[in-house]
């Protein structure tokens, strides 16, 4: 076998991959904040609007049962035909944000689920409306009980994003493989790029747990429940 | 010859010394109960006779077997002493009658028939004989823990040890698990119990330990040892400990 | 020349799943045979091979299956393999349900309760005997719902294998799609078939998460 290593290329075009880096974390920050609120949203809506309840539990199961791939074919190449045109990075962020929301859904009404209905009926005896219930008693414990879930959740979704290299988005893949057509070194240019993912993916997981740390604290309520989640 | 022999053994968790050179015998046949408050080291005494805690320093002879800190020759040992745990620890995947049989298969190696005539005689021996085709979570406490006991006797050891077995029962199950381990004791079994019944121990223990800040404290055949204690700590526990 | 969406391009879309399939079970083999060897090498004796084990759960957990994909690809050729395409994508789909599978299964496996250890060895079973008769069958029970659950994932992220050139549903899909322009009703046609493989298994995981935690043993 006589192939050897040559990052030299690929390090000489290490710009093209850093602005690929770049779009993938812009990407993926907006995906994943969209993605996020709009499952709380949902969760909520089903849990104040039985009526909503079908159709919420439709989407989800659309979602969470066919391909992001096959889902962002949908968005960039099917819209347009119903008068939706939409540029690659738009439809990127939209297909994240609808394909994290139904999983954000579950995720969050699990931990809504966990929590106990004499809280619930401890603050409606208070004169709490159902909706302040939810925001003031159920919401924050809820969160911080399936915080590991949703953090690992995100961090799949900011790798599914490389798929966006599919409808020639130039984020991290979409740079790589064309750093990897000018320079001939296939192995060498996915190999620096894999090592971007992970460091990004341990990043982000890092963020994650600081952000759970600052919004359910330890020593309080929220932090025991967050961390008794992560211990199991 | 003693069945058991335990010389200067130490045990530690870290920086925590549970058994400060404890050493101790036990003759064939005889019924020994280990007393003394939490955290006093008896459990952890009872485990190491059973190789389930590895030890520090000391030498450990159970049925012929011997333990030191290498920890060499662990399951001859196990072949021949059994341990009853407090939270009995069935097999919930298993049947009764599996849960019995299986030690005997695949660690003595006996056909299936042969596990299985163990598994009625010791099942009959607990009183469960009916219970042989049941699950262990349709079992009460009691129950489940004298299929525990079924289970150990199954190997045919030659020393069983009993670890709190009645402290996680209601007290109204408490009494068949005695009354199962008594039956075994005037069979001749050699047995250590380490236990809080005081009652029991006094009556059916040919003998008591009392262990006392992971040393033996006082020992003596278990009449003289409840009626009269020697040490204060004993006094203490004992005043404590019948209230 | 525009070809109208008719049955023959919905048969061909419908056939391709076959693929889809295929690469699902050699993912599922493989992978599981490599996942169980994951498993148990997170939760041997030896550190060294603990960490290991862990080094690649965390690397697939890590990096994007698409990463995945192109290594293997990249890597056999330079390795002077020249294998196709569909080899390849089993291969590294196979890698990648190895890591997702040895981590679920490692985490059965240590949910199994400690004391379920110390009563087996107490009865002199050996190491293998009291994962074969104790620990595993035990393990296996707690592991079967997320390992469905794991299933749906596989067969979604089989579609990312179309780029090499693999004509599953994805890549049925985008070959239909270039002759007729009709992207919206070839990939509904497409997500349909995908939707219609895994709601089942979703529904079949979820009753078993259920029957877990309202049934007993046996």
């Amino acid at each position: 076998m006589s192939f050897q290593f040559q990052f030299e290329p690929v390090f000489a075009r290490a710009d093209v991959l850093f602005d690929g880096f770049l779009l993938t974390v812009q990407l993926a920050g907006l995906g994943i904040l969209l993605g996020g609120l709009l499952g709380t949203l949902l969760a909520l809506l089903r849990r104040l609007v039985p009526a909503l309840g079908l159709p919420i539990t439709a989407y989800v199961e659309v979602v969470r049962n066919t391909p992001f791939l096959v889902q962002l074919f949908i968005v960039y190449l099917g819209l347009p035909q119903i008068g939706i045109r939409l540029t690659p990075e738009q439809a990127a962020v939209i297909t994240m944000a609808l394909n994290l929301g139904a999983y954000t859904t579950e995720i969050v009404r699990a931990g809504l689920d966990s929590v106990h209905p004499s809280q619930i009926e401890a603050g409606l005896s208070l004169a709490l409306s159902r909706w302040q219930v939810l925001r003031y008693i159920v919401l924050a414990p809820a969160l911080a009980r399936v915080w590991p879930s949703l953090s690992s959740q995100f961090v799949l979704m900011m790798l599914s994003s490389s798929v966006f290299s599919f409808i020639s988005v130039q984020e991290l893949s979409g740079a790589a493989s064309n750093v990897e057509q000018d320079t001939f070194r296939s192995f060498e240019t996915y190999i620096v790029v894999t090592l971007a993912y992970l460091g990004l993916a341990m990043v982000l997981r890092l963020i994650l747990m600081a952000l759970g740390a600052v919004l359910f604290p330890s020593g309080s309520g929220l932090g025991r429940l967050r961390q008794s989640a992560g211990n199991r | 010859m003693p069945v058991v022999q335990v010389d200067q053994v130490h045990k530690r968790y870290g920086p925590l010394e549970v058994l400060k050179g404890v050493s101790m015998a036990v003759e064939r046949g005889e019924v020994v109960a280990i007393i003394g408050r939490s955290g006093s080291g008896k459990s952890t005494l009872l485990r190491c006779l059973n190789g389930l805690e590895p030890i520090q320093s000391g030498r450990i002879e159970v049925a012929g077997h011997v333990l030191d800190a290498s920890g060499r020759g662990l399951r001859a040992l196990r072949k021949d002493v059994g341990i009853v745990f407090q939270s009995y620890n069935l097999f919930p995947h298993l049947r009764v009658a599996e849960n019995i049989m299986l030690a005997p298969r695949v660690a003595l190696g006996l056909s299936k028939r042969d596990a299985r005539a163990r598994a009625e005689a010791t099942l009959a021996q607990v009183g469960l004989a009916e219970k042989i085709e049941a699950w262990p979570d349709n079992l009460s406490g009691g129950q489940q823990q004298r299929v525990a006991i079924a289970r150990s006797l199954a190997m045919q050891p030659k020393v069983m040890l009993f670890d709190e077995v009645t402290s996680a029962l209601d007290p109204e199950l408490t009494g068949e698990v005695l009354a199962t381990l008594e039956a075994l004791a005037r069979d001749g079994m050699t047995m250590l119990l380490v236990t809080h019944e005081m009652a029991f121990a006094r009556r059916v223990a040919h003998r008591t330990i009392f262990m006392h800040q992971g040393l033996l404290h006082e020992e003596g055949p278990s009449e003289a040892l409840f009626g009269a204690p020697r040490t204060l700590e004993l006094r203490q526990f004992l005043a404590g400990g019948l209230k | 020349m525009i070809r109208q969406f008719g049955i023959d391009e919905f048969i061909f879309i419908l056939l391709s799943a076959r693929w889809t399939l295929v690469l699902t079970l050699i993912a599922l083999s493989l992978g599981g045979v490599f996942g169980f060897v994951i498993a148990l090498t997170r939760v041997s004796r030896f550190a060294p091979l603990r960490l290991l084990a862990g080094a690649w759960i965390g690397l697939v957990q890590g990096v994007p299956v698409l990463m995945l994909l192109f290594l293997s690809y990249f890597g056999l050729a330079l390795a002077g393999l020249d294998l196709p395409p569909m080899i390849a994508a089993g291969i590294s789909l196979s890698l990648y349900a190895g890591g997702f599978l040895g981590e679920i299964w490692r985490g059965a496996i240590q949910s199994v309760p400690h004391p379920q250890w110390e009563a087996s060895a107490a009865l002199a079973l050996t190491r293998a005997q009291q994962y074969r008769y104790v620990i595993l069958p035990q393990a296996v029970r707690i592991a079967t719902p997320p390992t469905v659950g794991f299933v749906v994932q596989l067969v979604k992220n089989t579609a990312i294998v179309s780029i090499i050139g693999v004509v599953e549903l994805a890549r049925a899909g985008n070959l239909i799609n270039n002759a007729t322009f009709q992207p919206f009703k070839v990939f509904a046609v497409v997500a349909l078939i995908y939707f219609c493989i895994c709601w089942p298994i979703s529904l079949l995981a979820r009753r078993l998460e259920r029957g877990m935690h309202a049934g007993r043993p046996g």
